[in-house]
């Protein structure tokens, strides 16, 4: 009795839904024409955004290739004409090659050490059961809360205080932990199944062996994500490494790049030569953008959400 | 039972030597450094030695009444400034950010688009990039005779220098309507006013310049609140909409009546996030326009910044930071009771509604 009068229903379900004032082949054609405008104004909303979205990075990457006159007299042509590589090579001459290194040194530094900071600190709050974990849980979450920007002057101080101020650690030290990623990495390995570190620590295994032998292998995905932000994260910092130094031998490439603009470096407007250096230093993190997005996306959203 | 009691004591060791890099460097680098500039702020310090050497004055709140009294001037001017350009920002990012987010992500959740992949990437893919890099690009974009003017003068519009443009947006749209003259404001507006800004100041509206800069962040942000969206609209279930449907709901009303509601938590966190970030505007104004044209994209983040290492007037730039904490926390905190008020007044709406509806019922019957 029930099942011939719902699978009729379900079945016209959407059209009587779209076209309520109609009833039988009447309506159809009207329906598949509603439905074919929508399909044809989605992909139109979709065309003119990404057309928005992708046309910036279409003229940083061709104005890089021009001349300065032809930048600035055909703004919207798409085609360099001369094709050139000048603001590459003057960049080049610049001091452009020693903010990429030192981009490159603090990026890697800080993301291998958050990659073990955070999953070791991750691991004991979802697993060891010490005293006084709770305490510590809240004290990282209240850290999480702390806008960053209020951070520049007294992150100054510390470092004065410290008398590491203008030197390599100053860029790094301070950036080697991340409240957030330890929170993703809790939210991990409270996800995965207790039962294996059990057999692990049966078999005589100490913790910290535990965690390293058994327990991170398995936190790839995880472990990806955090690799992942703290590249991105760290590429692209800028405030802390404005308050941390002020030795032009300790630029990186965002504090160094920034400067081209305030014309101290003669190239306020060349053009050219500014899109070369914002192409450059968006490669990088394009190229691991495209390779691990899924990670990404995830990572993006996960420590987000949950914060 | 002594051997359950070594293996606690055992955990107990292990727990706090694992968390125990992470506590130093975030007790090292944040939680002393907080107190250090608290301090600082209580103080006259002007950057050079130790500021806890006996030389350095305690001024006790002069810095924070520097900043909202009589005695402030220029500085309390600035700091105003920067408060009302940070807040018509605010004003304008937030819902832009989360409207646009929002648009994309019901578009893109569509089952019958196909390539959705390619748009979400496109979409996203600026949140990823540095604000430096992308600073540097619409420096260029809009530029005097640039990208975005180019494309105006085609459809014959005559567009602005943008980066050299203090004209504040209300005072345009005002003159326009013929509210007022920008050139000639009201002396009722000009004339009067509150700390240490008129009337006139005050209801400026974003500038010119400083719209390039929303632009540019609305643009940035979008892509990451509609990843959220995105994921809490596919935890909806396909037949609750369906259901929906069968009850004979159009689009419209499923929108309003299921969708919507699925999303309040989403929406709740994407403002919230926004307000935060929104507040905290630094790396485009310092890349860009460094505060300028006539101060109009000051921001108080900047500000702090500014006074602190260019100035070397570390006390008041130390207030500066503690007061735009305490903006973000407020206004943070706002925005969630507004939402949590909202949804108990309707809540509590409805049970009022249906109690009435049974008494009417009941009443109906007996009658």
């Amino acid at each position: 009795m029930t099942s011939p009068t719902t699978t009729p229903t379900t079945r016209t379900s959407t059209p009587a839904a779209t076209g309520r004032r109609g009833t039988g082949p009447s309506t159809k054609p009207m329906i598949g024409n509603r439905s074919a405008l929508l399909l044809f104004l989605g992909y139109a909303v979709l065309v003119l955004f990404s057309f928005i979205y992708l046309y910036p990075f279409l003229v940083q990457l061709t104005t890089a290739f021009k001349t300065n006159t032809d930048a600035v007299a055909n703004p919207l042509s798409l085609v360099a004409d001369p094709f050139t590589a000048a603001a590459f090579r003057e960049l080049a001459q610049r001091d452009f090659p020693l903010w990429f290194g030192n981009s490159v040194l603090v990026t890697v530094l800080v993301t291998a050490g958050r990659v073990f900071l955070c999953s070791l600190a991750g691991y004991a709050l979802a697993r060891i059961k010490f005293r006084g974990r709770s305490a510590v849980f809240t004290a990282i979450l209240a850290v999480m809360a702390v806008p960053g920007v209020i951070l520049l002057i007294p992150k100054f101080l510390v470092l004065r205080y410290l008398g590491i101020y203008d030197t390599y650690p100053a860029l790094i030290l301070p950036l080697l932990v991340d409240a957030a990623g330890v929170f993703i990495m809790k939210q991990f390995f409270e996800s995965i199944p207790e039962s294996i570190e059990e057999a692990a620590r049966i078999d005589g295994a100490g913790t910290f062996r535990t965690f390293w032998s058994v327990v991170l292998p398995m936190a790839r995905p995880a472990l990806i994500t955090i690799t992942i932000l703290s590249f991105q994260g760290s590429w692209n910092e800028l405030p802390h490494f404005i308050v941390a130094s002020q030795d032009s031998d300790l630029f990186t490439l965002t504090k160094g790049v920034a400067t081209l603009t305030s014309g101290q470096l003669g190239s306020g407007s060349q053009y050219p030569i500014t899109m070369a250096a914002a192409l450059l230093m968006t490669i990088p993190v394009a190229i691991v953008f495209f390779v691990f997005q899924k990670y990404l996306v995830r990572g993006g959203t996960s420590g987000a959400v949950k914060g | 039972m002594s051997n359950a009691g070594s293996i606690r004591r055992g955990q107990t060791r292990a727990g706090w030597l694992f968390v125990l890099p992470t506590l130093v460097v975030l007790g090292l680098f944040l939680a002393v450094p907080v107190v250090m500039a608290l301090w600082v702020s209580f103080t006259d310090w002007n950057g050079r030695g130790s500021p806890f050497a006996s030389g350095v004055g305690f001024v006790g709140g002069d810095n924070y009444r520097e900043l909202f009294g009589e005695q402030g001037g220029l500085t309390r001017s600035d700091f105003m400034t920067s408060l009302r350009n940070n807040f018509y920002y605010v004003l304008l990012v937030v819902p832009l950010q989360t409207a646009f987010a929002l648009f994309l992500a019901l578009v893109l959740n569509q089952q019958m688009l196909k390539a959705v992949g390619f748009f979400r990437t496109a979409f996203y893919f600026p949140s990823v990039v540095s604000s430096v890099a992308i600073s540097l690009v619409f420096l260029f974009l809009f530029s005097g005779g640039g990208v975005v003017n180019s494309m105006l003068e085609s459809i014959g519009v005559d567009g602005p220098t943008w980066f050299n443009d203090s004209r504040g947006l209300l005072h345009v749209v005002g003159d326009g309507l013929g509210l007022w003259s920008a050139s000639d404001p009201p002396s009722a507006l000009v004339g009067g006013g509150a700390l240490g800004l008129t009337w006139w100041q005050w209801l400026s509206g974003p500038s010119v310049a400083l719209s390039v800069i929303i632009m540019l962040v609305v643009w940035t942000t979008t892509g990451t609140f509609m990843l959220m969206f995105i994921a809490a609209l596919q935890d909806l279930p396909v037949e609750v909409e369906e259901a929906a449907r069968i009850d004979g709901a159009g689009r419209w009303g499923v929108f309003r009546n299921v969708t919507l509601p699925h999303l309040r938590p989403t929406m709740l966190l994407v403002t919230t996030l926004g307000l935060i970030g929104t507040w905290q505007v630094f790396d485009q104004v310092y890349v860009m326009t460094q505060g300028g044209p006539s101060k109009t994209t000051l921001t108080p983040a900047f500000l702090s910044y500014f006074y602190a290492f260019e100035n070397q007037e570390w006390g008041v730039a130390a207030a500066m930071a503690f007061i735009l904490f305490l903006i973000i926390f407020a206004s943070a905190s706002l925005q969630r009771w507004l939402f949590r008020d909202k949804d108990a007044i309707e809540l509590k709406r409805q049970e009022r509604r249906t109690k009435k509806a049974r008494t009417r019922a009941a009443t109906g019957g007996a009658a």
